[in-house]
């Protein structure tokens, strides 16, 4: 074998039924693992739990974009119509929170919206075309009914031999070893 | 579960002789379908090799969206007399046809978002269509906003962005409230529909032969690997999308009926119109939802996953959202008595008997009786009738909009400034053809993207429970 083929990224078995794969996930969670993944075509109820996994940090983006949206729809109501251009209306107050107030809504949930969906991309390292995963034959099935366990290399626990038998003692079919 | 029960000291001893028998719900997936069954359903629709009814209806599609090329071709080449706007009716068919399609947008969103947050779990069979429809209708709508502008090469002035002149939008007008709600709703509705379709795009690009079509459907899918991380950050920001989709769209119709009930027209300047607009909203965009979902069920056979408990539901919100219509012309009349105010009762007695009646009674008969029919368990099991009905619903409601927007306008204070407003052939073609570019957008999306959310779906089969036995 080359030196190419000696980089591991990890180890990987499959499961037939959302059960079976959950439990082994407990057990991995109990065993200490930090670097692996449970990869499943739908998002099994629970499994965060099971996987010990900390609550997801998306809200704290949706929070910042809908901060700066507001903020964002005040500074561009306010310079327009108050600042830059001012317009009488009435003898009106040249800018209040209420006159323009569906688009400081509007603009709050555009941006937040935007800090959401940007957000997720951005915690899941996404776009990320290239990925040792997609170069594994049965990971194709995965977006379809099969469940993997995935153990990488990166995790202190991580030993070839070690790590396909642990596998194997939670039920796992298929284990195969993943190249780099 | 058996253990939770054991483990409960406060459990009554009685439930233990007579064995509670579990709840009966309705299944949202018949004949017990596995997983690969759903890919297989979902991804054949894009694999198979395009059907001949496509071709033809895409061809159709095309068709009729030229008439709205021609008539906008016709309207900018000469000028914006050749609409059939003039005093006094200065809002006619585009205003209409506006709120029309912007409301059938609005059902999408409520089956995409507030569906989701009140957990109804049969909204997963027909979200993904109903987002597309969303989509294609708010583009269908800003067509008509956009060149009633009239020198619509300045349409760029609605934005807040500098121009050579020094002056800004003006912000007091709900016109403008108007271009920023609808351009977040097309904007966000857009951001949650690409992002719920990630993972079924990456299914496709897994099962995927051709070079191209593995190409194609990898850059959409931006890589998504399933990953329960992934997923665990996938479902909060699905999640938090739903939760402000909640109220953006109930902002929108509500600000649409502002352009309405912040002007002191008679029957326009009321209270009751946000409610009432986001009411209609949602009826008419139910109606549209199964004027399009039957017949591709039926196509596309997907009986199993669209069942009778998905059709019941929606005929029910149909017929739910209709009565509260209905109810909300019976308080306006109510409210036009009350007021003491001749202008406002006289609004409303011309509506019902005036010139313009014949409008009034097609949208009451459509949108108040019809839908009664779903009363009855027969009527919502016989699929045809139902798409009539649906079809009834669809033109009541853009006569609701037709009856407020021209009756109010044509006999307002004065009667020596009253007229009567019709359409010319130019107005006719440019909405006429709004059809078919919503049937070229919505084929298209048939054709190359994943129909039914295959994850969600999945995700509600009775397998997909961990703790099941």
């Amino acid at each position: 074998m080359n030196e190419r083929n000696e980089r591991i990224f990890g180890v990987a078995c499959t499961f037939r039924k959302p059960a079976d794969v959950f439990h082994a996930a407990e057990k991995v969670r109990d065993a200490g693992w930090t670097r692996w993944d449970v990869h499943t075509p739908f998002p099994i109820h629970g499994m965060d739990q099971a996987m010990g996994l900390p609550r997801s940090k998306v809200p704290r983006l949706t929070l910042l974009g809908g901060v700066t949206g507001f903020i964002t729809g005040c500074l561009l109501t306010w310079y327009m119509n108050s600042y830059d251009y001012p317009l009488i209306v009435g003898g009106k107050p040249y800018w209040s929170a209420i006159f323009p107030f569906p688009v400081l809504y509007e603009c709050t949930i555009l941006f937040a919206a935007f800090g959401t969906f940007f957000g997720q991309f951005i915690l899941n390292r996404l776009p990320h075309h290239h990925h040792p995963l997609f170069e594994l034959p049965n990971f194709a099935r995965v977006s379809d009914d099969t469940f993997m366990v995935v153990l990488e290399a990166h995790d202190p626990k991580f030993h070839v031999d070690d790590s396909r038998n642990f596998l194997q003692s939670l039920g796992g079919q298929e284990i195969t070893v993943i190249r780099d | 579960m058996a253990h939770a029960h054991d483990s409960s000291s406060e459990r009554p001893a009685i439930l233990d002789k007579v064995r509670p028998a579990e709840l009966p719900r309705p299944k949202l997936i018949l004949n017990d379908r596995g997983f690969h069954w759903i890919t297989d359903k979902v991804c054949g629709i894009v694999e198979e090799p395009t059907p001949l009814w496509w071709k033809v209806l895409f061809g159709v599609a095309l068709f009729i969206a030229s008439f709205t090329g021609l008539g906008l071709f016709y309207l900018v080449s000469t000028g914006t007399g050749t609409w059939g706007l003039r005093s006094p009716v200065g809002w006619g068919w585009a205003i209409v046809n506006f709120v029309f399609w912007v409301g059938i947008g609005h059902a999408g969103t409520l089956i995409s978002a507030i569906l989701c947050l009140l957990r109804q779990k049969w909204r997963t069979s027909i979200n993904r269509a109903a987002e597309a429809m969303t989509i294609f209708a708010v583009m269908c709508a800003g067509i008509f906003p956009l060149f009633h502008v009239g020198r619509v090469w300045f349409g760029w002035w609605l934005l807040p962005l500098p121009n050579q002149n020094g002056i800004w939008p003006q912000f007091r007008s709900p016109l403008e409230w108007d271009v920023f709600a609808v351009s977040t709703y097309f904007t966000v509705s857009t951001l949650f529909w690409y992002m719920g379709m990630v993972p079924d795009l990456g299914v496709i690009r897994d099962r995927a032969k051709t070079w191209w079509r593995k190409a194609f459907y990898s850059v959409l899918a931006l890589g998504w690997r399933s990953g329960n991380r992934q997923w665990s950050n996938f479902e909060m920001a699905y999640l938090l999308l739903a939760g402000l989709s909640t109220p953006l769209v109930l902002s929108v119709h509500t600000i649409v009926s502002f352009d309405f009930a912040v002007s002191n027209v008679p029957g326009w300047h009321t209270t009751i119109f946000p409610p009432y607009f986001v009411a209609g909203a949602i009826f008419s965009g139910f109606a549209m939802v199964l004027t399009l979902m039957l017949p591709l069920r039926a196509i596309y056979r997907l009986h199993d996953v669209i069942n009778q408990y998905h059709i019941d539901n929606m005929c029910k919100i149909i017929l739910a959202t209709g009565t509260m219509v209905g109810y909300a012309y019976a308080t306006e009349f109510f409210i036009a008595a009350y007021s003491g105010n001749v202008y406002e009762k006289f609004a409303f007695i011309n509506r019902a008997f005036g010139q313009y009646s014949w409008a009034y009674w097609i949208m009451v008969s459509c949108n108040v009786i019809t839908p009664q029919l779903f009363w009855f368990k027969k009527v919502r099991e016989n699929h045809s009738l139902v798409w009539i009905i649906c079809i009834f619903v669809n033109v009541g409601m853009w006569f609701e909009r037709f009856v407020i927007t021209c009756t109010s306008l044509a006999n307002d204070y004065l009667p020596s400034s009253w007229g009567y407003y019709s359409p010319t052939l130019v107005d006719i073609f440019t909405f006429f053809g709004t059809f078919g570019f919503f049937s070229v957008l919505f084929l298209l999306f048939i054709r190359f993207l994943p129909l039914l959310p295959m994850a969600e779906i999945k995700m509600v089969a009775p397998q997909a429970d961990p703790h099941a036995h």
